[in-house]
């Protein structure tokens, strides 16, 4: 059965991808492939073909580095057996393929919509009449929450069963955010835009999304960055980690009450995103990173300020935290709430920390490093305990580990060696795979163009994609008040997801 | 308890002393100043990725720019972005920005409906609804109450309830799928009230202009109080900006 391993951020003609029949295109993506516990599934979508629909499966190998490309063209009107009903990381991958083309899948345990996107195949649906499941019973009761939250967050919904306080089920609606980013990176034309796309795809991962664009795009520009351009980047994705893991853990104090725990954290967060405005005149990084050039050159006068705000923060930071992971009252809210199984994150095909707190080591950055990661030789930090606690101290760590990093990549600032050779233009009938480990887990970005070398696809997947359902099935027989600190201790993104 | 007011002593003072007249740290990019500079007006009006700038004069209107500095950068003797963040009005003209232009962008007083500052100077609660927007307002929305910006200190906060608001603050272009929910909010809050369009997606639609998954319908229907630019707005461009359409001017 053939399949065509690559490396991140490599580009391939489009047509050496294998096309197989649908049968063994299933048995290699669900079975042989999967044999390896190391392999998950990083993308799968379809699109326009001569009047037909191409699939193409994307699994990555975390231990050979390898992500193995297949391909399958099917009719628009065809019923297919699901690869769900033997994989479920797969459910949500075809519920969108369902919803953009129409494909019929037998053995899916419900191919509800993903996010009504605007050019959908179905336009009778509206984002109003969502099917929920539901369960008829005089002991039952549903609450319904949002779109609209009570704090300033996004646009979700939320329907719980419960049986008194306990909260049986969980079903998250979303697509109130689609803006119809996949579609505008095909419309606008201009480089510009593009990179201003990435930068708008999830506001608080805008160094993770725009990292995972310009990779894509240098590599199929035919570019290899210099080690200025590899060394902000890296920088860019290690900070907005420390950034967002620590507004983050003020956000999980608020959740359970602990109003110096929100404070201390909250402000910490500042000095942080000040330095991206220092470095690049923005606090949330937009502007900073560029396709084949700098705006902002990472100097010495800046490593020198970072390494004085990093030491600041680090003493605030530790004292913080281990007050924080010593209160009893903190404690008895993180320990055992919102507990994912390591065999539930695995079946659901959970990335980032929604895997790595419960026993899974899954990280981009040590199986399938770009940028300067290969020499960091990084390490994920794993836990086990697959609950609250766990996602707390996994950022606790990962902070620390990241703050490591800063001061390792700026100790010797790369030679100015002037990134400056001219991107050459996309090259044709090609595709091309960017992972980049952003915060909350794994990003990836695939970019197909056609005969012109004009973008013909662009695919978009945030972690949010694998991980809302690790929430819904985290807060399973959880009483319905512990709901907000499970949802915050997983964070993820609303905008990423919808697109 | 010990441990705790120890820490508390240890974070010392962090609140902005005053928020009229704070420095931003660094190469902020606020309110642009455009000189009459001979450029290509053509190239300058093409490099912009989402149409904000305009040939003949040159001018840049902050309602659309991202404030991605590229045109300042690529230009430099033609634009400069000043550290100036207060650049929030009520008059939707006022955000544009003309070559050789260097006055403050301020709020037009005749525009401010009498009720506002009778009825919302002392207190003002907020609705925020995001229809689209990709979080950094929302963050930096957040961060206008955190213990640095503190805008609590006026009486302006955020609440859960439209029913407890005297407005909404609307970030993001205005999806089509939250179109509905938004007019239901808006609905729901009680007379007198205003409406606050935050980040350049809410003001224009940003770079999602155009995009067939944006409704902006509800826009057209009500007179908005305050335009609150950046991408994302800045917590000082909003705290000022609001204090402006509040406070009486002395």
């Amino acid at each position: 059965m053939k399949y065509l391993p690559i490396k991140n951020n490599q580009t391939i003609p489009l047509s050496t991808i294998p096309e197989l029949e649908y049968r063994l295109f299933l048995e290699l993506n669900v079975f042989t492939l999967m044999k390896s516990t190391a392999t998950h599934c990083v993308n799968y979508f379809g699109f326009h073909c001569d009047g037909k629909i191409k699939l193409i499966c994307c699994m990555a190998n975390d231990e050979s580095n390898d992500i193995n490309l297949s391909a399958c063209i099917v009719n628009a009107n065809d019923t297919l057996p699901s690869f769900s009903q033997h994989k479920l990381a797969f459910e949500k991958f075809e519920r969108e393929i369902h919803e953009n083309f129409g494909l019929q899948y037998t053995g899916h345990p419900w191919l509800k919509p993903v996010r009504y996107p605007a050019n959908r195949f179905n336009k009778n649906t509206t984002v109003a009449d969502y099917p929920f499941f539901s369960i008829d019973s005089e002991e039952l009761h549903e609450v319904g929450v949002g779109p609209i939250h009570a704090g300033i967050i996004e646009p979700g919904h939320f329907r719980f069963i419960c049986n008194g306080e306990q909260m049986l089920h969980l079903e998250t609606q979303l697509g109130y955010q689609h803006r119809g980013i996949e579609q505008l990176f095909l419309e606008k034309k201009k480089l510009l835009q593009r990179i201003t796309l990435a930068e708008n795809i999830a506001g608080d991962t805008v160094a993770g999304h725009t990292v995972a664009f310009v990779n894509a795009w240098e590599s199929l520009c035919n570019f290899q960055p210099g080690g200025n351009l590899k060394l902000a980047r890296t920088l860019a994705l290690e900070l907005e980690r420390i950034a967002v893991h620590t507004s983050d853990l003020g956000g999980m104090c608020t959740d359970i009450g602990y109003q110096l725990g929100n404070a201390v954290f909250g402000r910490l967060r500042t000095p942080v995103i000040n330095f991206f405005q220092k470095w690049g005149g923005n606090r949330l990084a937009k502007g900073l990173i560029r396709a084949g050039k700098t705006n902002f050159p990472f100097t010495e006068k800046l490593s020198s300020e970072l390494t004085q705000m990093l030491d600041e923060y680090e003493k605030d930071f530790e004292e913080i935290a281990s007050e924080l992971f010593t209160l009893p009252s903190v404690l008895a809210r993180f320990e055992k709430t919102g507990v994912v199984t390591n065999a539930v994150a695995t079946s659901i095909g959970a990335v980032g920390m929604a895997a790595r707190m419960c026993g899974i080591k899954r990280d981009i950055r040590s199986s399938h490093p770009h940028d300067l990661y290969a020499g960091l030789k990084h390490e994920p930090v794993i836990k086990q305990s697959g609950d609250v606690y766990a996602r707390a101290r996994l950022r606790k760590k990962e902070i620390n580990q990241s703050i490591g990093y800063v001061r390792q990549l700026i100790q010797v600032l790369p030679e100015d060696e002037s990134d400056l050779s001219e991107m050459a233009p996309p090259s044709r009938n090609a595709f091309t795979l960017a992972l980049v480990e952003g915060w909350r887990g794994e990003i990836c970005h695939c970019a197909i163009t056609d005969a012109m070398g004009e973008l013909m696809l662009y695919k978009i997947k945030d972690p949010s994609f694998h991980n809302w359902l690790a929430v819904a099935m985290a807060v399973r027989n959880n009483e319905i008040s512990d709901f907000p600190i499970t949802n915050k201790s997983f964070d993820l993104s609303y905008c990423g997801h919808d697109l | 308890m010990l441990a705790n007011l120890k820490i508390l002593k240890h974070q010392g003072k962090q609140y902005i002393p005053d928020i009229t007249t704070a420095k931003v740290p660094g190469i902020f990019r606020g309110r642009p100043i455009i000189s009459k500079e001979a450029v290509d007006e053509q190239a300058l009006v093409d490099l912009c990725p989402t149409n904000a700038i305009t040939a003949n004069p040159v001018c840049i209107d902050l309602g659309k720019c991202t404030f991605c500095g590229e045109c300042a950068h690529a230009f430099p003797e033609k634009i400069t972005f000043t550290t100036d963040y207060k650049i929030a009005t009520n008059q939707r003209q006022n955000l544009v920005v003309q070559e050789g232009e260097t006055a403050l962008i301020e709020l037009n007083a005749a525009l401010i409906k009498k009720e506002i500052q009778q009825y919302f100077s002392g207190s003002l609660k907020l609705r925020q609804v995001c229809a689209g927007g990709d979080n950094s307002c929302e963050l930096e929305l957040n961060a206008c109450s955190n213990v640095n910006f503190d805008m609590g200190r006026f009486g302006i906060d955020f609440v859960a309830s439209p029913r407890h608001a005297d407005g909404i603050v609307i970030t993001g272009p205005i999806t089509q799928n939250m179109a509905g929910p938004l007019q239901i909010c808006y609905d729901a809050v009680p007379e007198p009230k205003i409406i606050i369009l935050a980040g350049i997606d809410a003001i224009s639609g940003g770079i999602f202009e155009g995009s067939p998954a944006i409704n902006r319908g509800f826009l057209s229907k009500y007179t908005i109080d305050l335009y609150v630019p950046g991408n994302p707005i800045h917590p000082l461009t909003f705290i000022n900006g609001v204090l402006d359409l509040i406070k009486q001017r002395k």
